[in-house]
């Protein structure tokens, strides 16, 4: 059954096959402009993110300076303006969710590893593939130009509510909001078309042998994450096609001054952002999964039980959204409803984290780089968790609403998530990327400078959070009670420590080119692990394995079996 | 206990939130604290030695499962305990809507706020309603209504001291309530971004006791300036 549909897929893109088997020589153009090769589109995106990382990450320095201190000069800046000020807040947001963590952790690793972790020549469809990124990049450049745009770049915060965003008159960013909404629709496009593509491959491509309980975690992840994006994007392109409609065409879908409800908005918003949440938080799940087992010599405690519970996690999140708008003006009996199924969330995504501890137990581990950035993903990313229920709780959230508890509780879930589970993914797949093996005394240095400034950024937000600082606020200086002096301190902690968080990046991408040109020579196999990817050349060809693709004969988590004898693991693709 | 430290309580169910906090920090704090003590204690107790093979777990062996399944039961245990404070003093604050002994109106726009307190009648809507910028005027221990609106854009009429919250929406009058229960003047600030203006946007509450309120209102009425203006 499976050898038929490889056959099948085959021939559909006879074309490319053509290309590579023929031995035609590529150019550069069809190479690295308009690849159709998985690993190629991978790598474009990847770097495309990280490129958009670097400026929501200025942004955030930029905007950090002005908290604390305001009415000085940011260093490379210069004075944040108010209404710079509420731009850069707005599309530090936007672009660390729409055009770093998607693309990175969905389209970047899912390229990457699903064709190469089930054992498939390519994606199902490469063109389609090709067109997901054009689309993405496209979107990244409207992005951006609307901060070259009469007005600037659009200010309302990455949520959009309207009527701020709606109406010029009130925003001031008459072109900037609508290239805004124009952007994250192409966005969404882009990853629909690429979401297609996952699951169709996961599903069609698998190599023979493959069960659904042999696939690797991490193509599970992204293949869930694809279905819960496409099943909650709906409503909130709709809600951008509304939206543009409004600001451009005069109608008022969300304008209460000719029957509209700007409420309605919110609800088409969460119901999408909400279940986005895991979106991106499951490729990072998966990518921990993969690591601590190959780190920790280790079987994945209870496979079906972390896949059931990344299930039901994502079917929870869709009854969840209004929990962002306890205090926005719903009926106050629907936060009754909302705050069960909020604390709901915390039974399965509890048991996820037992089970990623569990799998430490009894193990072998060495520390690692890709080890150290998976273990902190799993202590981070706990705090972040468990912080999340004093907001669920609707009696304490008529106070902490948007306030830096709410800002730390989801850096403390997305950073994990976002930079985290980025690096932990890079690092350990580097030598299968780029043919080299990266530094480790460098790869460790860098960890511990960005992860010790992040928990120094944002642990004392949770403390001004639960003095009551508001997000978004362009000068605390108004505010007599958020202008004590230790507040200051805090704010002041926050802002050094992101620097320097900033500067050790300097460090990765150091060490990122320094080993991509010189680092020793990558093996195929040099974490001695089970997948499929590290059986092809380090790195593959184009085909991936021009020998013949593998077959199936186990589960990807065969570490330390008692029936394998000589050595503690036992690759995919070996038959016995 | 631990909000009380952070900034001053100053309403009837400020206290509640404040308890409500505690009690999910005590609630959460302890499972964060074993789950984390196990995983550092598994991370250093399992490091790789020379010789030594990892164990081979699968995860469906009822001796290891079980202490899975048993982590559950304080879960959810605590879960409810949360819901319930949770929606006893959402309840509370939101839902219900005790008896009010007087009615401020709360206006938000870009980017000042405007109140309007009833005069010497102490009914709203009257010749004699007090309208201030960025000054809401209330006695202490009096039961107030706010009657919210917005003219241009979402804002949130934000009164940390009192711990309440809540969206001011174009087009829509939301009532909500509250009763100060300390002498002072505190912020108001706006939390929810509403355009550049955003940051710039503060006002306060000045609480006052019930006499000295009831000077406020009466030189500060419309008629009592008239006749001052007279004279």
């Amino acid at each position: 059954m499976a050898e038929s549909i490889r056959v099948d897929h085959a021939a559909h893109h006879d074309d490319h096959h053509g290309a590579h088997h023929g031995g035609h020589e590529m150019s550069f153009t069809e190479k690295y402009v308009f690849p159709l090769d998985h690993k190629m589109i991978a790598m474009q995106y990847m770097f495309t993110g990280m490129f958009m990382a670097l400026i929501g990450g200025f942004f955030a320095y930029a905007f950090r300076w002005q908290i604390a201190f305001p009415g000085t000069e940011a260093p490379l800046w210069g004075q944040v303006s108010p209404a710079e000020y509420n731009s850069l807040v707005t599309n530090h947001g936007s672009i660390m969710i729409f055009w770093v963590a998607m693309p990175v952790l969905i389209a970047a690793f899912g390229n990457y590893l699903i064709p190469l972790m089930i054992g498939a020549d390519d994606m199902v469809f490469p063109k389609i593939n090709r067109l997901s990124y054009q689309i993405f990049l496209i979107s990244a450049i409207v992005i951006l130009s609307s901060f070259f745009v009469e007005g600037g770049a659009f200010g309302g915060a990455w949520t959009a509510y309207p009527p701020l965003s709606t109406k010029a008159e009130y925003s001031l960013t008459p072109l900037g909001s609508t290239l805004w909404i124009t952007a994250v629709a192409l966005e969404f496009v882009a990853f629909l078309l690429g979401g297609i593509n996952f699951i169709t491959t996961a599903m069609n491509s698998r190599a023979p042998g493959m069960k659904m309980w042999d696939i690797p975690m991490v193509v599970w992840m992204i293949v869930i994450a694809s279905i819960l994006f496409m099943l909650s994007v709906g409503p909130l392109l709709a809600g951008g096609i509304m939206m543009i409609f409004d600001q451009n065409l005069g109608t008022a879908f969300f304008n209460p001054d000719k029957g509209g409800d700007p409420i309605l908005w919110q609800h088409l918003f969460w119901f999408f952002g909400h279940p986005e949440v895991y979106v991106v938080l499951l490729p990072a799940v998966g990518i921990v999964a993969e690591i601590i087992t190959v780190f920790g010599r280790k079987k994945l405690f209870g496979y079906k039980t972390v896949l059931y519970t990344a299930i039901g996690t994502g079917v929870l999140s869709f009854t969840v959204w209004a929990h962002h708008q306890f205090i926005a003006g719903i009926d106050p009996r629907m936060a009754n409803v909302f705050t069960v199924t909020t604390l709901l969330i915390s039974v399965p995504i509890a048991e996820m984290m037992f089970v990623y501890i569990a799998t430490l137990y009894g193990g072998s581990i060495t520390l690692s780089t890709p080890m150290l950035w998976a273990l902190s993903f799993i202590f981070e990313f706990l705090i972040g968790g468990i912080t999340g229920i004093f907001l669920g709780a609707s009696g304490n959230d008529i106070f902490m609403h948007d306030t830096y508890f709410v800002l730390a509780h989801f850096h403390y879930t997305f950073y994990p998530i976002a930079i985290i589970g980025t690096y932990a993914g890079f690092t350990y797949w580097f030598p299968k990327m780029f043919g080299r093996m990266m530094n480790e005394k460098l790869g460790k240095l860098h960890f511990w400078l960005t992860i010790i400034p992040f928990n120094t950024i944002f642990l004392p937000l949770f403390v001004l959070g639960a003095a009551g600082h508001h997000r978004r606020i362009f000068d605390y200086r108004n505010f007599p009670e958020l202008s004590h002096p230790w507040m200051w301190d805090l704010q002041a902690l926050a802002t050094y420590s992101l620097i320097v968080m900033l500067l050790a990046q300097i460090i990765f991408f150091y060490n990122v080119i320094t080993s991509w040109i010189s680092g020793p020579k990558a093996p195929k196999n040099p974490w001695n692990a089970n997948t499929f990817e590290w059986t092809a050349t380090s790195p593959p060809p184009h085909g991936n394995w021009p020998e013949g693709l593998p077959t199936c004969y186990r589960g990807p988590y065969e570490y330390s079996h008692p029936d394998r004898k000589g050595s503690d693991f036992w690759p995919q693709n070996e038959p016995g | 206990m631990i909000l009380e430290s952070l900034l001053p309580s100053a309403s009837t169910y400020a206290g509640d939130i404040d308890r409500l906090f505690d009690v999910i920090t005590l609630l959460v704090g302890i499972p964060f604290l074993v789950a984390s003590y196990l995983f550092f204690a598994f991370i250093f107790r399992f490091k790789a030695k020379d010789g030594k093979k990892s164990m081979y777990i699968t995860g469906t062996e009822h001796q290891y499962m079980k202490w899975i399944h048993r982590a559950h039961v304080p879960i959810l245990v605590f879960d409810v305990i949360i819901v319930v404070m949770a929606v006893r003093v959402w309840y509370d604050v939101k839902q219900n809507l005790p008896e009010a002994n007087s009615t401020v109106r709360v206006i938000a726009q870009q980017w000042a706020w405007t109140f309007v307190h009833p005069g010497p009648d102490n009914v709203l809507d009257t010749a004699d309603d007090i309208t201030t910028i960025n000054e809401l005027h209330v006695a202490k221990d009096t039961l107030y209504h706010y009657k919210l609106e917005a003219k241009d854009v979402l804002h949130n009429f934000s009164v940390p001291a009192f711990r309440l919250k809540q969206d001011a929406i174009p087009g829509r009058i939301i009532t909500g309530w509250f009763e100060p229960t300390m002498a002072g003047t505190f912020d108001i600030q706006c939390a929810e971004i509403c355009g550049i203006g955003h940051g710039l946007m503060p006002a306060k509450i000045i609480i006052e006791g019930a006499e000295q309120h009831a000077a406020w209102v009466e030189a500060n009425s419309p008629l009592a300036l008239t006749v001052a203006a007279n004279q």
